[in-house]
């Protein structure tokens, strides 16, 4: 089985957030680039499967400019076999989607984050899967291989469920699929400068939407604090004041 | 020309969700001129069904059949996009939840529509058509417009109300005939949670921190959550440990929640913790270090042991309710 991790490159969760030119575009000034927390946990559950036999070759993609290889890297020297930059700005999760429908027709599984936590998009699996006429899951929480077949446990609301879906597969993953992401350890880092990372070039694409503008939340009005041996005042305040209790 | 809304069902009913939806849908035919249409897929009755027009739908798409039980993105994909074309929808409305989000980016590519993603409140303009989002895990908000002839939407919960707009409601049955090979998701085992308030339907919303100390120390917090008719929560780290359930777990990597109100004990408040608790109405915190950043994102505070805090707080809810 050959598996394929989509990788987004994101500023790393701490991030101040600013904007720049008139609040319509993020300012990266100084953004540490992280690999997307769901496609590190993605990652980190291929190279498991790896690990416990069944799978040949696991390979990482992304949409992005050259200074996204510093992440396609990092994700290397976690254990990826090798990896694929598409060299062009991700304008969109479509446009995304279009440029990796042609990366992905040689895997079996594909393993894409439930969420981007920049731009929050949900988009790029479903439609992959869609563009490429293949399956898909949604709020993969575990993917177990027995005997060449995928077991996948997937999130419902108000429970869980266990199925199988016959591969080519996009199983779009989430919170539960690893517990902690892997580090890449020195002797990985010194592998991952020799393996290889294959630049092509974008298809022919248009993004079908824009971002206009950008805000900063309000700034919350300052906390109310009550004291510790007066506890009960919060109930007072929760339901008289605040009126949700 | 119509605007087409998801409606799922939970059991053959509809809930909370279900009303906001397609009040919100309603809110964007009014500014379009145009119709609402629900679809629902399995088995719900005709008075449940018609529950919808009191929130504005004029018409209600009935598909039963039981094949889509086992969720198959593809052939659900396939008929929400049918029943887009037999409407003619110009917007097509998912609720941002599993469901949701596990569809609307595949009709997205059928309908050849460009498609955003948990979007707060009704569209900013719908001509052009522009919508609102939090981006950066709930640190900015972005406008966002879609340029496609036809738009594909997930909705936010808790971001608009439900609002009743009495409407004759038309129930039609719809076969969108769907092939059986089109169906390729089998079921082994399905494990659903009971007699617990479901977090992302909880109006409020009681989570433990590290602070707790250890699973033995839920007592207090259960018995709280519970006079509350809570749901309940706790931190990454709490769930990583197996203290409490994964379930249970909000945050950047967990779940996104909006309640009412969110009471924090013992969390400090990281910046990933935030991110997934920043929509709910008020946030009150219960943290012994008076720096924690929890505080800078609550509406009320309180500095202190949380196990002291506690009884206190039970014994004043129980008061309230004696009163009510």
């Amino acid at each position: 089985m050959k598996i394929l991790v989509l990788i987004s490159n994101v500023p790393d969760t701490t991030t101040k957030i600013r904007f720049t030119g008139d609040n319509k575009a993020f300012d990266a000034t100084g953004v540490q680039w992280i690999i997307n927390p769901w496609d590190e946990l993605a990652l980190t559950r291929a190279m498991e499967l790896k690990e416990a036999g069944g799978v040949e070759k696991i390979t990482v993609a992304n949409v992005g400019a050259k200074i996204t290889e510093s992440t396609l890297r990092k994700a290397l020297a976690v254990g990826a076999d090798d990896a694929v930059r598409i060299d062009a700005e991700p304008l969109d999760a479509y446009f995304v989607a279009t440029q990796l429908a042609e990366v992905a027709k040689d895997y079996d599984l594909i393993l894409a984050g439930i969420e981007a936590s920049d731009y929050n998009g949900v988009g790029v699996g479903g439609m992959l899967a869609e563009m490429m006429g293949i399956n898909s899951v949604s709020a993969v929480s575990g993917i177990d291989l027995e005997n060449g077949e995928l077991k996948i446990h997937r999130d419902i609301d108000g429970g869980s469920q266990v199925l199988t879906v016959p591969v080519p597969l996009v199983a779009i993953v989430q919170k539960g699929i690893a517990i902690d992401p892997r580090i890449p350890a020195m002797r990985g880092i010194m592998m991952a400068r020799k393996k290889p990372l294959n630049v092509v070039p974008p298809v022919d694409a248009e993004a079908r939407t824009e971002f206009l503008s950008y805000e900063l939340p309000a700034p919350k009005a300052a906390c109310k604090m009550v004291d510790e041996d007066n506890a009960k005042e919060l109930i007072r305040l929760l339901h008289e004041e605040a009126k949700v209790l | 020309m119509s605007v087409l809304v998801y409606t799922e069902n939970w059991g053959g009913k509809f809930k909370k969700l279900s009303y906001e939806i397609v009040s919100f849908a309603t809110g964007i035919a009014k500014a379009m001129g145009s119709s609402v249409t629900a679809l629902s897929i399995g088995h719900v009755a005709d008075e449940e069904l018609k529950s919808l027009g009191k929130y504005g739908a004029n018409k209600v798409l009935n598909v039963q059949d039981d094949r889509f039980e086992s969720l198959d993105n593809k052939a659900l994909a396939d008929a929400v996009t049918k029943a887009a074309e037999n409407e003619g929808a110009k917007v097509v409305i998912f609720a941002h939840n599993n469901e949701g989000k596990a569809i609307a980016p595949r009709v997205s590519v059928k309908l050849n529509a460009g498609l955003v993603s948990g979007v707060m409140g009704l569209p900013v303009s719908v001509d052009p058509f522009v919508v609102r989002k939090k981006v950066f895990t709930g640190k900015a908000f972005a406008n966002i417009q879609i340029k496609t002839d036809v738009k594909v939407i997930t909705f936010a919960q808790n971001s608009y109300e439900v609002t009743e707009n009495p409407t004759d409601v038309a129930i039609e049955a719809f076969d969108p005939q769907i092939a059986d090979n089109e169906f390729n998701t089998v079921i082994k085992d399905t494990h659903l949670i009971t007699g617990k308030v479901l977090l992302t339907d909880a109006e409020i919303v009681v989570s433990g921190g590290r602070g707790m100390k250890g699973p033995e120390n839920w007592g207090g917090l259960e018995e709280l959550g519970e006079l509350l008719g809570a749901g309940m929560a706790c931190s990454r780290p709490v769930s990583d440990e197996d203290w409490r359930s994964h379930e249970e777990h909000v945050g950047q990597t967990g779940k996104i929640i909006a309640p009412n109100l969110y009471m924090a004990f013992g969390i400090s408040g990281a910046i990933q913790h935030l991110g997934g608790v920043s929509s709910s109405k008020f946030i009150v915190a219960i943290n012994k270090d008076p720096e924690a950043p929890i505080f800078e994102a609550s509406d009320y505070g309180i500095v202190g042991d949380a196990f002291k805090v506690i009884p206190q707080l039970i014994e004043a809810v129980k008061e309230m309710k004696a009163n009510k």
